[in-house]
Formats: C-alpha cells, structure tokens, sequence
C-alpha cells in the first residue's frame, strides 16, 4: 500500500499531527472503517441462524463504525485532498483512492445515516423471514463498504467495482423474502435498471477518457473533450446515475423494490444509496467533465422538476405506506437534479456565488432526505412489524398504540413537508433562493422561463406537506381501522435509538444550517464552481449571499414557535375553568363515528387524482347501491410503465421469439448447426 | 501410383474400407448391425496401425493398435450389445433423411472433404498423407449419421465412430497422437459410454422410449 498525501503545509498542531501520523491518515482511518464493516458482516456469516450475534452484537458495532466514519470525515472536510494506490485486483490495475471535500461530505451521510439505520435494525431483524440474520448482516455490512468504495474510488475500474458490488448486495438485500414472487419480481426489476444504468456510466467512463486510454479520474479531468463528446458523457452520466437514483423515466424500479426491502433496507436504499449516485452526477458533473456548456444544465432542471412533480403527485394517489414513500422519494431525487442542473447552469453563466449556493443546496437535501427519508421507512418498519400491514386502509390511531415512533416519525414527517425549524425547509429555501437568480441568466428565453421552476418547486413543496398529512394522519391519527390494531405494541429499545439519532439528525440539520452551509462551501470551492460571499450571518442566523442580502434565523424562529405553543397552553390553563372529557378523536366531540367513517387515504388523495387525471392509468370498481358489502376499490397504473416499457417489454419478447426459431431444442438441429459450423470454419481456415 | 509401395497401397485400401464403412453406418437401419460395423471399422483402423508401426518402426504405434484392439473392437461393441439387448432396441426406423437422400448429402461430403484436405495433405510429410481426406470425411459422415437418427443409442454409435475418424486422421497426418491424449481419450469414451449408458436407462425410465422426439416436448419455459 503506497500512501501519498498533498504537498500542502499542515496547519494542525504537532500533537495532532503526532496523532494522526500514529493512526494512519484520514483515508487509511476511512478504509480501515470499510474493511471492518466487511469484517462485521463475515463475522456474521459464521453462525448465519443467529440472531443474537447478528442483530444484538454486529449491527450496533457497525453503527459505531459509521459513527466514527461521519466523524472522520466531517473533520477532513476543509482539508486538501489525499490520494492513496491500494495494489490489489488485476495485475497492473492498481485501485485509486481519493478523499476530497466532495467525497467527505457524502461519507458523512452514509456514515451518520447508516449509524440510525443499524441501530434500529439491531432491533428490527426477527428470525425466520427468509434470509438467515446472519447472511443478511453479511450483505447489509457489504452493502455499506461498497457505497463507501465508490465514494472514495478514484479511477473507473475501482468506481465501476464498487458500484457493481453496491448493486448486487443490495439486490440480496431487496429479496430477502425471496419465497414471495412479487418481491422475487421487484428485485428483478431493480437488478435490470441498475444493470442498464451500469452500463451507462461504464460507457460514460469511456467517454471521458478522451483517447488517453487512461481509466483514473485525473486523467479524465485531464481530458480535453469537444463540446458533442462532452454532450455525450453528460447524457450517458445522467441516464446511469439517474437510473440509480429514480429520476422519471428510469424510475419504475423504486415503488416496486422500497415496499419489497425489509424497512431497514428500504431506509438505506432511499436514504443512502440514492444520494450515492447523486454523487456520482455531481462527480461527473462537477470534477471529471470540463468542456460542456452551461445550458446543458436545463436538461436535468426540466427532467429534475417533471420527477419532483410526478413523484410527489403518485405519492398522493398511493394507499400502501411504503410506496407512497417510495414515490416521495423519487421527489425529493427530482429536486436534487434540479439543484444539480441550475448549478450548471450559473457554473456556465459564470455566476459562482449562486451556482455555490444551488449546489449547497443540493448537497444540503441530499444530507436531509437521508436522514428524514431513512426516519420515515423506519417508522413504516416499526408499524409493519406491530401490526402487520402496510395498507394505509387497514392502520389508524397508532399513535396511542406506538408513541415513541409516532412522535419520531413525526419529527421527519415534519421536516419532509418542508416545516421550519426543521431541517427540509432550510434546503428547500436555498434552492428557491437559487431559483430566483435564475432571470439574471445570460441566455435568453432561458431567463425568463427558469424562475418558473421556482413556482414549480414551491408547489412540489406544498404537495409533499399534503401528502406528509395524508401519510401520518392515516397511520398514527384518528381512531383505528381495524380490531386488529389494538393489540400493536410500541418499537423495542434499539429501534427506538435509531430513530431517535434520525430524528436529532434532522433537527440539528434544521437548527444549525449556518454552521453547516460554509462547510458545505468547502465542496462548491474545491470543486471550483464558486463560493459563498464572506461575512453572512453567524452561528444563529443564515444569511448565504451576504450580510444584506435575505437571511434565515431557525434558533429564533423555533424559539419564537415553542414560546407561542407554550403561552397559549398557558393562557387556556388560566382561563378554562371547566371539567376536561375526553371523546375519540375526529368525531367533533361526539362518540356516533367509528373507524369505518373516517377519512381515507384513497379519499384523501383524491382531489389530487381528480386533479390530474391524464397523469394516471386508473382502474376503478364503484359499489353499486345494492351491495350489502360495498367495496370501493381503485388500482393505479403508471402511464410511462405503459408507454414505455411495456412496449420495450414486447421487442424484446419478440425478439427472443425470433431467435427461438433456432433454438428448437431438437438434438438434430444442433448437431446441424455444428456440423455447419465445422464445414464453414474448414473452408474458410484452408 | 506405381512407385508406390505394396504396404501403403495396402494402407490406402484400408483407408478406402474404413471410408466404405462409414457409408454403411450411415445407410444401417438395424442397430445391431451398426453395432458390428462400428466394431468392423475399430478393426480396419487397428490393421492399419498395425501395418503403419510395422513400416515405421515406431512402438507407440504398436501400443495405441493395442488399446484400439481392446477398446474399440472387444470393449465397446460388447458394452453397446449388451445395452441393446437389455433395452430392446433393434431397430432405428424412418430417420429424418430417407437413406438414399443421406448416401447424396454423404458423397457430397466426401467431395468437400478431399477438397478441404488437399491443402493439408501437401504439407504433410507423412508416408499416409493421401489418406487425410477420408480421415475428415469418416469424421463429418459420422456427424451426418447423428444428426440422422432418431435413436439416442445411433447417435452415441455415431459419436463413437467420429472418434475413430479423427483417430485416423491424426494418425496418418502425425503417425499418431502422443500416447498420453490417446490412453486420456480411449479413457473418455469408456467413461462416457458408461454414462450415456446410465442416461439410456433413465431416458426410457422417464419416457418409456429412446427415441428423442419424446424430449422436444420436455423443454422448460416453452
């Protein structure tokens, strides 16, 4: 192992760097983090059956893994960056890694992300659902390393390794009920989008070699491509990554494989793996590719506001809990490439203190939805596991059963709806910010038509707040809707912790962002898109274009909501004299409703799926008046699954048919075909 | 033609009733009687070994006619009878080819093959290189009489009979194989046998036939 690190005089004090020098430097500490979770999972595999070693013991080490990963990471952020060559894999193929800004900050989100989700799956993971814990423990630990190598690799082979590891794990890890046919099929879907999507990155890497034949990224960034090549690159990065992060159309995979996924998987595949592969657009976007010109960037703000639109519209429309997260998910992936292709736009129009801020921005939400996301899957885990169900139609009220998760659950279900003081308004703030420079853009009709793109954003927000209050409202208010849910107990300890550093996760993301905003800058300087002005704000309050420009104070804001609930509590204590009686609740004070009478979540989405109708693919069976048992079903179909890949579907079927004419499974037929071959061979070999 | 002398004459009509030979497994009906001429064939192939290592000198040669003699001539016939009779199959009926359609496909193939082996048979320095051309048309009239048949014992005799082709063809263009891939292919077509033989039993267990149309109707995800 060859370990170099930059040139760069070391400003930390001797004691440290004695320190530092004794445990290796950052990237060692990091790869070492990553062997021991691989360690962790092998570990596991030695007594597969049992839970106690699997659960008990491995998942809260890796969580103290991925703890000490964010922490080492979060320190390296302002640092240079350092390199290292492990000598491993194919002869003469060293694998390349690299810590930069870019790659600290994501290793921090998976490390401090991972850290919630082990800890509530040390709780979570029973005996006899399919995979062994102990095989499971394996491949959730690899799944973790895997996303950590593609962060750190630095050349394509090691990229493309990872990547392809990454996939696989988690293809085990999505059918780890693998005796049900439905998740068998979900798991398929996903393995072939992320296969059609490797092979678009691959090609991508080929593209941005630009003749060097050279596969590590400096020599990519080395690379002089023309504008059409570039064009290429781009489009073939953003059909891969966006493959893997579920940006419409390549988002069929993600409401099939989420609700398939046991909860702590789906947490670290929405939560997580998503925002890898924004990692790799931005990489690409931001590092390896030079030479493309700005307005390329519109193409992943139109594609990014249509995912946001269409995500979080079908999330409205869905009644199973995990889907309806699902298609949140592909929202909240839409206003991710959105920042990302604004950012390019501003990084061309040679606006930098804007283009810094759409892309902290972006690196702020990808920071958020991981922990919000991964903190409502979980919740859903936790309902899933007490009461059994995951129809929205058949929970209710789950707040007297549940406390602990109802009240975590719903701090995130807050911070998604974009809620100040919490921490997805602060992101979603930025990128309006963002949006709304976007007229003084030096292209024409361009600057006109972006700042609409605010407007769109802002109404993606105000659906997802709408489909937070359908989702916790069904789940955990009102009365239940089933007998059954009476008997749904609370989440046990660990679970209980992992939520609990989810939920603190989100809050301080949403109290502190102008502390954690200029450390994100370090990213948009080293990636040298720009920088924030100077001087803007302190510790309690944001300001990121400078001290005159607009600013966000969450400390006083929150404290501003806490005193107005606390004196109104108070102000009716001291007022109201009269006896309390306490009557189910939604039903106005009076006891005439039952669970039967409540609101629906189909009823409750269906102003939505009135709205846009053209979007959906319905198919609905009304009761008619003389049904003693009257069932109102709909079942909703995805238009682009119709348009597009079905069809797509279809070629591939009929070419296969065609081939199978060769293929007659007839012992002469074969037996032809060689002695074919063979004669056509001789005669041409002589 | 003249200079030629009496023993590769010999050597070329041995080489001529090989061929012959494999013209009749390719018209035989009865597999019993495909069972002897393959037996017949091992042994025009161990004469001509024979007469090879006598005018070579070479005691390898010797030693491969020997393993010829016990394998393709005493073992394998015997095995090949001994399966006929325990499972009752006598005849291979209507082939996929009328015969004398087969015999046309078959003489065609000996012209492309003396065709292909003029070439080779220029580079050759052997005494027996005249008889390259037959040897490559012993192997694809042997591939003709598998794909043919409609028995799977035909077919296995067919294989069997290849084997003696290429047998044939390394030797009259190399004097022979080195000894160790001849005693390692002499072991795989006994062992293959054996297992063919235990693919026989199950074949006619599962489908109370041998016939192989019976499995086209058994393939899966069709």
């Amino acid at each position: 192992m060859r370990c170099e690190s930059n040139a760069h005089p070391d400003p930390r004090s001797p004691d440290i760097a004695a320190v530092t020098a004794a445990l290796g430097t950052p990237l060692a500490q990091i790869l070492a983090l990553l062997c021991a979770w691989i360690a962790i999972g092998a570990v596991g595999l030695v007594r597969p059956a049992s839970l106690k070693i699997a659960g008990r013991t491995l998942f809260p080490l890796g969580a103290v893994c991925g703890v000490a990963i964010a922490a080492i990471a979060a320190a390296h952020l302002a640092q240079p960056p350092e390199r290292m060559e492990l000598v491993i894999g194919l002869p003469a193929l060293p694998m390349h890694l690299r810590l930069d800004a870019l790659s600290a900050t994501f290793l921090v989100l998976l490390g401090a992300a991972s850290a919630g989700i082990s800890l509530f799956g040390a709780g979570y993971f029973r005996v006899g659902q399919g995979t062994a814990p102990g095989l499971l423990c394996f491949e959730y630990h690899l799944f973790l390393a895997s996303m950590g190598f593609v962060l750190l690799a630095d050349d394509a082979y090691a990229f493309m390794v990872a990547w392809e590891t990454m996939a696989l794990s988690s293809y085990f890890l999505v059918t780890s009920q693998h005796r049900i046919g439905e998740i068998r099929r979900a798991g398929f879907l996903y393995l072939l989008m992320a296969h059609l999507g490797a092979l678009a990155i691959l090609l991508c890497f080929g593209v941005l070699q630009g003749g060097s034949w050279r596969f590590t990224f400096d020599a990519m960034r080395a690379a002089h491509l023309s504008a059409g090549w570039a064009a290429a690159a781009f489009l073939l990065a953003l059909a891969g990554f966006g493959a893997k992060a579920g940006l419409v159309p390549l988002h069929v995979w993600l409401p099939e494989a989420h609700p398939a996924a046991p909860s702590p998987v789906s947490a670290l595949m929405s939560g997580v793996m998503l925002k890898i592969a924004i990692y790799g657009m931005l990489r690409v976007a931001f590092d390896l590719l030079h030479g493309l010109p700005g307005w390329w960037g519109l193409v992943p703000v139109a594609l990014g506001l249509f995912s946001a639109l269409y995500g979080i519209v079908f999330a409205a429309a869905q009644t199973d809990m995990k889907r309806l997260l699902a298609y949140s998910s592909i929202e909240n992936v839409g206003i991710l490439f959105t920042g990302i292709g604004l950012a390019m736009v501003f990084h061309g129009a040679a606006m930098p203190a804007v283009a810094a801020l759409a892309l902290i921005a972006v690196l702020y939400h990808a920071l958020n939805h991981a922990f919000m996301k991964s903190l409502l899957f979980l919740g859903t885990g936790s309902v899933l596991h007490s009461t059994g169900e995951r129809n929205l139609g058949r929970l209710g009220g789950l707040i007297h059963r549940m406390p602990w998760v109802a009240w975590l659950t719903l701090v995130g279900v807050l911070a998604i709806a974009g809620l100040p003081p919490l921490n997805g308004f602060v992101s979603e703030w930025l990128l309006l910010q963002a949006f709304l420079h976007a007229h003084e853009v030096p292209y024409p009709f361009v600057d006109m038509l972006l700042p609409l793109g605010a407007g769109l954003v802002a109404l993606v927000a105000a659906l997802a707040g709408y489909v937070m209050v359908k989702f916790y409202g069904v789940v955990f208010l009102g009365q239940p809707r089933e007998s059954t849910l009476a008997t749904a107990h609370d989440a046990g300890r660990m679970e209980r912790a992992g939520l609990a550093w989810l939920a603190l996760g989100c809050v301080a993301l949403g109290l502190l962002p102008a502390t954690i905003v200029p450390a994100l800058g370090q990213v948009a300087s080293s990636l040298g898109v720009g920088a924030l002005p100077a001087g803007g704000g302190s510790w309690w309050m944001l300001a990121p274009l400078g001290p005159r420009s607009i600013s966000y104070a969450p400390p006083i804001f929150a404290g501003t909501v806490i005193a107005g609930v606390l004196l109104t509590v108070f102000a009716v204590r001291l007022t109201y004299r009269r006896p309390v009686r306490r009557a189910p609740p939604w039903t106005c004070g009076g006891d005439a409703l039952t669970g039967r009478t409540q609101d629906t979540a189909e009823g409750f989405g269906q102003p939505i799926r009135h709205l846009f109708t053209p979007w959906f693919a319905m198919r609905r069976s009304l009761p008619t008046p003389f049904d003693t048992a009257p069932r109102y079903s709909v079942e909703i179909g995805d238009r682009i699954w119709r348009a597009l890949y079905e069809p797509l579907a279809g070629w591939v079927d009929r070419g296969a048919e065609v081939c199978a004419v060769f293929q007659r499974g007839r012992i002469s037929t074969y037996l032809l075909y060689a002695l074919a071959t063979l004669c056509l061979l001789l005669a041409l070999v002589l | 033609m003249g200079q030629t002398p009496f023993v590769m004459q010999l050597l070329d009509s041995l080489a001529a009733l090989l061929l012959l030979l494999s013209f009749a497994m390719l018209a035989q009906r009865r597999i019993a009687t495909l069972v002897e001429l393959f037996a017949l064939q091992g042994g025009v192939l161990c004469a001509a070994t024979l007469l090879l290592a006598w005018r070579t000198g070479d005691d390898n040669l010797l030693l491969s006619a020997a393993l010829t003699l016990s394998v393709k001539v005493l073992a394998l016939p015997w095995l090949l009878r001994r399966m006929i009779r325990r499972l009752g199959v006598y005849w291979d009926t209507d082939p996929l080819l009328n015969i004398p359609g087969t015999m046309l496909v078959g003489v065609l193939i000996v012209v492309f093959s003396f065709g292909l082996a003029q070439p080779i048979s220029a580079l050759a320095s052997t005494a027996t290189r005249s008889a390259i051309g037959i040897a490559v048309a012993v192997i694809l009239l042997a591939f003709l009489t598998m794909i043919t048949r409609r028995k799977a014992m035909s077919q296995v005799i067919g294989f069997l009979s290849m084997e003696n082709g290429l047998f044939f063809g390394a030797m009259s263009a190399t004097y022979g194989m080195p000894m160790v891939v001849e005693l390692g292919v002499a072991l795989d077509v006994l062992v293959a046998m054996l297992v063919l033989g235990v693919f026989f039993f199950q074949i006619r267990e599962q489908f109370d036939s041998l016939d192989l149309d019976r499995l086209e109707s058994h393939q899966g995800g069709r």
